[in-house]
């Protein structure tokens, strides 16, 4: 598991509110640093993975268990 | 590399009509979109500093009742049921995790979407800009495509 700097829970939150929140704790990261969102919108697998496409963060490791999803994001 | 653009009109005043062009001005801009929305007609209502925005069953045979009941035509016209929807609809939403209406404007206006009521409906209905947001501007259609003209995407809402 690489190095995390931020971590965010958006648990319980729907669409869009977790990559609202990402977007904004990512916002408060220096480049290189990394954040760890975990979340239990279904949605939010192929959501997190067309964020970091089009803002050019770099998704590091992405997990499903239980329900729960958890993205660790490299701020670019 | 300039940022994409996104231009929404947004034409609906009700409750679940406020959603689309807010969820996804509000991610357009986290996706590094610039982002306006030009509200227009019944859209204005999600321009109010006091929200209050309503659903109604009547005409959208799509909505499922609460607890799946379905409840009669006539029925849904009786005095009381527009609240009783419009809180029913809060409550799922609530309890699903959806972000509250004002919420998400909140987030639109922190994430710089621009926001702009059509002139002339605001006239049409008498509306009193000081009931409006402060933050919104004002314009008619040329100042819609000034921005729309130069979008990647277009939506009509």
């Amino acid at each position: 598991m690489a190095n995390v700097d931020q971590t965010l829970d958006a648990s319980g939150l729907n669409c869009p509110l977790p990559l609202l929140k990402t977007k904004k704790a990512l916002s408060a990261l220096d480049v290189g640093q990394t954040l760890c969102v975990t979340c239990t919108d279904p949605g939010s697998m192929k959501d997190f993975i067309a964020f970091c496409k089009q803002t050019g963060h770099e998704l590091l490791e992405s997990s499903e268990a239980d329900g729960s999803f958890s993205f660790l994001i490299l701020k670019r | 590399m300039p940022s994409k653009k996104l231009a929404i009109i947004a034409t609906k005043g009700t409750l679940d009509w406020a959603y689309p062009p807010l969820i996804l001005a509000s991610t357009a801009s986290a996706l590094g979109y610039e982002t306006q929305i030009f509200f227009t007609f019944y859209g204005l209502q999600i321009l109010k500093k006091e929200l209050d925005l309503q659903v109604t069953p009547i005409g959208n045979p799509g909505m499922p009742m609460p607890s799946n009941m379905p409840i009669p035509v006539i029925l849904q016209a009786m005095p009381g049921m527009q609240a009783l929807v419009t809180n029913q609809m809060k409550k799922r939403m609530a309890n699903k995790g959806i972000v509250g209406i004002s919420e998400l404007r909140d987030l639109c206006i922190e994430a710089d979407v621009k926001m702009i009521a059509c002139q002339m409906t605001v006239d049409l209905f008498d509306f009193n800009r000081n009931d409006l947001l402060d933050s919104c501007e004002y314009g008619g259609a040329a100042t819609f495509f000034e921005f729309a003209g130069e979008s990647d995407i277009n939506l009509m809402m």
